[in-house]
């Protein structure tokens, strides 16, 4: 268990890859699963190392430049690690009437984000999404996997600054 | 079976959720078991009621009492006083906006008087995880039906007469669709539900995936029997986490109650189904698209012919239909075609589902007749404009779609009738917009969005719409000349007719159905350099009404380029060379100083 865990927090290059081994293998190394086998492989890692697309290119004899091509087609593959939290701000219909520009800048300014960067220390990723499909919260942002609401400019500060105090504390008790 | 003498519905649509809906159910779940009523007394998570607005809901039975913004510490008094003492909790029941009068009665509320629900009947209603309570709910009699009593032909005969026409946008008739498959030759044949439902402020399909998703596989096995289908493949969003979740499950709980697998209800028929999670690509919605990226290639449509229902999946006779087109299929079988030809408008059928959102009192879902009125949805069902704002247009249909303005909201919510008025139905996204917001800046929206989803392939779409957006830029920064809206136009006409797939088709559609009915607004831009909705900043300047001001200084701390000046308790200016325009000073003034203008 314990590899497992610093083989997690360690993104440096891989010394095996008994991991996406054993997701291959439950998808019978099928060229028409790619899409399944890159989505557990991010699952497991927090992103696709690039190593690992090659590997997965070899073992599914697809061409490499296949893989990649496939990986960079769809937003939700990612090739670089990520922070610690995700910030994920709708840009959908109801959102951008409702403001949503104002707290992508509110976020900006307070982390010094563009949309894709992640802050130097890697507590935080600033991502943008189409749509949430919670309209009738507009305008929202989700951190992991909770939904912030009726957002204002003043409102994000808060959140950020409250999430900020958190991380700083654990950080401080490890 | 247990008997309750109430049950109390906590909503777990993805709305209510945010709101804290999962608290409160633990919270009423504690109250009801410190005061022993739980075997009285039964408490359902259930999907989505529809009025997200009024989140966290909470709905009590037998009554049907709604309370609206419940939070986790109402959930004592409504098990003391509703659930003990049989009172109602007035300070949470909702309140009409305009009387302030209170509506206990769910059923009472206008939002829900002019719907009519067929395909989100359960939806709210019964708990979206237990395979029973769809059962008891008349679940799978259709598919019973089906395999006892009915022949595939006659199936398809049933949807055709019903009128039943493709809900994920261009209106295909389904039940000619479904023979168009059955007769091409080739196995094994495939049925596909597109739930990649990807138009930003369209989230109908979420909820039915969310709160009835056995409804949805019932309706791909009516399909699959009638087309002579073995396997299928539900395509959902990976954005949408509960709906994955909740699709799971129901496959699994269907699998072990043998209706999916082999020799479903002891009958011949075996239709195995797979769920493939989308990976972030609006362009998958597109059906050529979609097949491509279950196969796990890049999601980048393909001419047609040949269709799906020839050569879809691995080269098979493929039906692929939307998820709303599905849960249709099988209230139709059980209550028959007639019945369903009985609601809507001549040439559109039955009900659709639309999402209320943008500038509207109650935000939601809403199920509605065909052939009912834009102003019924927006102002009886919707409650029309909050804050006492002007409506000004509401844009139909996502990116694909058009605005249409006061003078168009008679028009009838049919496929033809709104085709003709420069909108579509589409998935059903119905955005309300009111006087602040600007028509170039909505239309700048729709365009970079489909630029950036714009898969590459065909010139038109790649850099036509990139072309267009360089247009509106320029406009909205206020050096646009006239010839640009007749550019626009130009361009416009040419992408709509030479793009390849419906992507690039229909991304000139917010520009053309703007252009025609909200033309001042781009003159205004264009000539005048103004912005009257004031939102296009390079066109506004801020400033500091002296008369009001107290000189609190919070503007001044406020803004980030300290473009600020003044004394305290004098009124302070804002240079407008250093502005910024990000507007953090407006929302600081509590004296309603600043001005945009």
């Amino acid at each position: 268990m314990s590899t497992q865990e610093v083989a997690i927090k360690d993104p440096a290059p891989m010394s095996s890859f008994s991991k996406v081994d054993a997701i291959l293998a439950r998808h019978h190394y099928a060229p028409g699963a790619l899409i399944s086998i890159l989505q557990e492989t991010q699952e497991e890692y927090g992103y696709v190392p690039p190593e690992v697309l090659n590997h997965i290119a070899k073992k599914t004899r697809l061409r490499p430049a296949h893989v990649y091509g496939v990986a960079t087609f769809y937003t939700q593959f990612r090739l670089e690690p990520l922070g610690k939290q995700i910030i994920t701000v709708c840009q959908g219909t109801a959102c951008h009437v409702n403001g949503s520009e104002m707290i992508l800048a509110a976020i900006a300014e307070e982390l010094g984000l563009q949309p894709g960067e992640t802050t130097p220390d890697g507590q935080f990723t600033l991502e943008t999404v189409a749509c949430l499909g919670c309209c009738g919260l507009a305008p929202v942002m989700m951190i992991d996997g909770t939904a912030y609401g009726q957002l204002t400019p003043d409102k994000t500060r808060r959140v950020l600054n409250d999430l900020k105090t958190k991380a700083a504390q654990t950080k401080k008790k490890a | 079976m247990q008997l309750f003498r109430a049950h109390v519905l906590v909503c777990g649509g993805t709305g209510c959720t945010s709101g804290g809906s999962q608290e409160i159910r633990a919270r009423l779940e504690r109250e009801i078991q410190a005061n022993n009523l739980e075997n009285e007394v039964k408490l359902v998570i259930t999907g989505c009621h529809g009025l997200c607005e009024m989140g966290p809901l909470v709905i009590v039975y037998p009554e049907g009492t709604m309370y609206t913004h419940v939070q986790p510490d109402d959930a004592a008094e409504i098990v003391s006083e509703h659930l003990l003492k049989g009172r109602i909790v007035q300070r949470l029941l909702y309140k009409e906006p305009m009387t302030e009068e209170q509506v206990p009665h769910y059923g009472d509320l206008p939002f829900y008087k002019k719907q009519h629900r067929v395909v989100l009947s359960n939806c709210g209603y019964i708990n979206p995880e237990v395979l029973e309570e769809y059962i008891a709910r008349d679940g799978y009699a259709a598919l019973a039906k089906c395999l006892g009593e009915m022949t595939p032909e006659e199936v398809i005969e049933e949807v055709k007469k019903s009128g039943l026409r493709g809900r994920g946008g261009a209106g295909f008739p389904t039940g000619l669709k479904w023979s168009f498959c059955r007769n091409a030759p080739g196995e094994p044949k495939y049925v596909v539900c597109n739930a990649d439902e990807g138009d930003p402020g369209a989230f109908m399909d979420r909820s039915v995936l969310e709160g009835d998703p056995h409804r949805l596989i019932e309706g791909m096995l009516i399909g699959a029997y009638a087309i002579g289908a073995s396997e299928g493949y539900i395509y959902c969003r990976a954005e949408y986490p509960l709906a994955v979740k909740r699709l799971k499950l129901a496959m699994k709980q269907a699998e072990e109650a043998g209706l999916l697998g082999d020799n479903i209800l002891g009958t011949d028929f075996s239709f195995h189904l797979h769920l493939k999670e989308g990976a972030g690509a609006f362009v998958c919605g597109e059906e050529t698209a979609l097949m491509a990226s279950i196969m796990g290639e890049r999601g980048m449509p393909r001419p047609r012919p040949p269709f799906p229902a020839n050569s879809g999946l691995w080269g098979k006779p493929t039906n692929i239909n939307n998820v709303e087109t599905w849960a249709n299929i099988p209230d139709i079988i059980r209550r028959g075609g007639e019945w369903f030809a009985s609601m809507g408008t001549e040439k559109s059928k039955g009900t659709k589902v639309f999402a209320l959102t943008g500038k509207v009192q109650n935000t939601g879902l809403v199920e509605v007749p065909m052939g009912i009125t834009l102003r019924e949805i927006i102002f009886e069902i919707g409650g029309g404009v909050p804050n006492g704002k002007k409506f000004k247009a509401v844009q139909i249909g996502g990116p694909s779609g058009g605005c249409l303005p006061e003078s168009q909201l008679d028009l009838s919510v049919d496929y033809e009738s709104l085709t003709a008025a420069g909108a579509i139905v589409g998935s059903g996204g119905l955005v309300v917009m009111d006087e602040d917001t600007c028509i170039v800046d909505v239309a700048r929206f729709f365009l970079s969005f489909t630029r950036a989803e714009s898969c590459g392939k065909c010139t038109p779409c790649r850099e036509g719409i990139k072309r267009m957006l360089e247009v509106l830029d320029r406009i909205a920064n206020g050096e646009g000349k006239m010839e640009d809206l007749e550019l626009l136009e130009r361009t416009a006409l040419v992408i709509k007719n030479t793009a390849l797939c419906g992507l690039g088709q229909t991304a000139p559609n917010p520009i053309l159905s703007t252009l025609r009915y909200f033309r001042d607004e781009y003159v205004a831009h264009i000539q005048d350099k103004k912005c009257p909705a004031g939102v296009c900043t390079n066109l506004l300047t801020y400033s500091i009404q002296p008369e009001l001001c107290r000189g609190c200084t919070a503007c001044a701390k406020v803004c980030p380029v300290g473009a600020i000046s003044g004394e305290i308790k004098k009124p302070h200016v804002i240079d407008t060379e250093k502005c910024i325009k990000c507007g953090a000073c407006m929302e600081k003034c509590r004296f309603g100083a600043i001005t945009l203008g």
